[in-house]
């Protein structure tokens, strides 16, 4: 079969590419967008590495077609921070030393944002098992979940 | 592999009759995609139902039944409200599964046809008396979730046929559902043991019961046995015991890396018990 016609928007901007029915949003993103921010952990859904959002609900992008992003909306890590000013989220990120190794991290940083667009409030209860599906084999976890919640305080300061 | 996505559960049925070679239907893709990409399954058809107008839907009709469209994902049915209020056995066995980022994906119809003795939302639509639409080449049939498993991976779908819908039974008065399972965790792990009870109750009596066991046999079981020993009580000590024992009875599992025999068998009781005092403490409108 020849490959298909996709025309999608990413991070608010229209984008088009051809693809093979097999390839994942993923491959699509990393590979003919340019988009490397999603990474490729385990490639079966289960590390969240990929974590991305099509249409406002967060999935991993290794278990969504390229072909099924078509007339969707999808937001990546890349659209996270406006220009050169860091979002909130990866303000916290950075001064807590959420992160080593950063694999994980995009993933982490789009799954906790779409978190706290849904609770703004979360408890670190809801927020442990928000993100229990990205797994980060460096930081143990408490300071992600500690730079979670305060930019949860801190955004409800500011609003 | 070609990629289909048809307008109407018609169409998608006509496109696997006339497949040759391995067919899949996509809806969230959480297994199907896996297998894929695994080399496990590559399909030469994949036919995504996903643009069928209502797929996405959870309505609840005017008798009080609901109807689900098969491509509504586990995050749809957690944040609809009133079905959960109707029904939260069923939407916390379907929200127990994976991460929040397969929520966003996976669906009722999709777990059932994975056809795994360990899926978590099977035993709760079977013990909540669920039924799906079936569309094949000569039409809809109707039918019980418990008759769709067959075993490990395999159905009763015939080529050709697809589930079109989900169709939930109204909650009516005084009844409760409830799911529990068994992970040597606390999230995103695999059932080593699951059991749904759904009952209803007159005064404090159980007047109805399913009660329906994952993982401890080839398919998902409804157990007619632990039914029968808690309907007429008042779900007193003497009728916990023999529901316990009816569902250690009705246990034919394997031992795997994640539960032996004995052990399967054995909290296959303990979680019966607890299973149904929640499904009781709900009928009672005592816990939500």
């Amino acid at each position: 079969m020849s490959k298909l016609h996709v025309s999608t928007t990413v991070n608010g901007d229209t984008v088009e590419f051809l693809c093979d029915p097999r390839e994942t949003l993923l491959d699509c993103l990393r590979d003919k967008l340019n988009l490397t921010g999603a990474k490729e952990g385990c490639g079966t859904g289960d590390c969240g590495a990929c974590s991305v959002t099509v249409d406002g609900r967060l999935v991993c992008s290794c278990l969504v077609l390229g072909v099924e992003a078509d007339g969707k909306s999808i937001e990546t890590v890349e659209g996270i921070a406006d220009g050169d000013i860091l979002h909130p989220l990866q303000k916290k990120f950075i001064e807590h030393a959420a992160l080593q190794c950063g694999i994980c991290t995009p993933g982490i940083l789009v799954a906790a944002k779409s978190l706290l667009e849904k609770n703004p409030n979360p408890t670190e209860e809801e927020t442990r098992y928000w993100l229990a599906g990205n797994l980060c084999r460096c930081t143990g976890y408490d300071k992600i979940i500690r730079a979670v919640m305060e930019t949860a305080e801190e955004l409800r300061e500011a609003s | 592999m070609n990629y289909h996505s048809p307008a109407s559960f018609a169409e998608a049925s006509a496109l696997a009759a006339n497949a040759t070679g391995i067919t899949r239907f996509l809806a969230g893709g959480t297994d199907v995609l896996v297998q894929l990409r695994s080399d496990v399954v590559t399909p030469d058809t994949l036919i995504d139902i996903k643009k069928i107008d209502g797929v996405h839907d959870i309505t609840r009709n005017a008798d009080g039944s609901w109807t689900l469209g098969v491509a509504a994902t586990g995050a749809e049915m957690t944040e609809h409200a009133d079905l959960g209020r109707d029904w939260p056995g069923l939407v916390e066995a379907m929200d127990l599964i994976g991460s929040t980022q397969v929520q966003g994906r996976a669906t009722l119809t999709g777990n059932l046809c994975n056809g795994s003795p360990a899926a978590d939302s099977v035993p709760a639509m079977i013990a909540a008396g669920v039924t799906v639409t079936v569309t094949g080449p000569s039409g809809d049939r109707e039918v019980a979730v418990e008759d769709v498993p067959t075993g490990p991976g395999k159905t009763s779908l015939a080529k050709g046929e697809v589930i079109s819908a989900i169709n939930i039974p109204a909650r009516g008065e005084n009844g409760g559902d409830a799911y529990l399972r068994f992970i040597p965790r606390t999230e995103m792990d695999i059932a080593v043991v699951g059991v749904a009870v759904n009952l209803r109750l007159d005064g404090d009596i159980i007047t109805e019961a399913r009660v329906s066991l994952g993982a401890v046999a080839p398919t998902v079981l409804l157990v007619e046995d632990c039914a029968k020993a808690i309907i007429g009580s008042a779900l007193d000590d003497a009728a916990l015991d023999a529901l316990a024992a009816a569902a250690s009875a009705a246990c034919n599992p394997i031992d795997d890396k994640r539960g032996t025999i004995a052990f399967r068998t054995e909290v296959a009781g303990v979680l019966a018990k607890r299973a149904a005092k929640i499904a009781y403490a709900r009928a009672k409108g005592e816990q939500a």
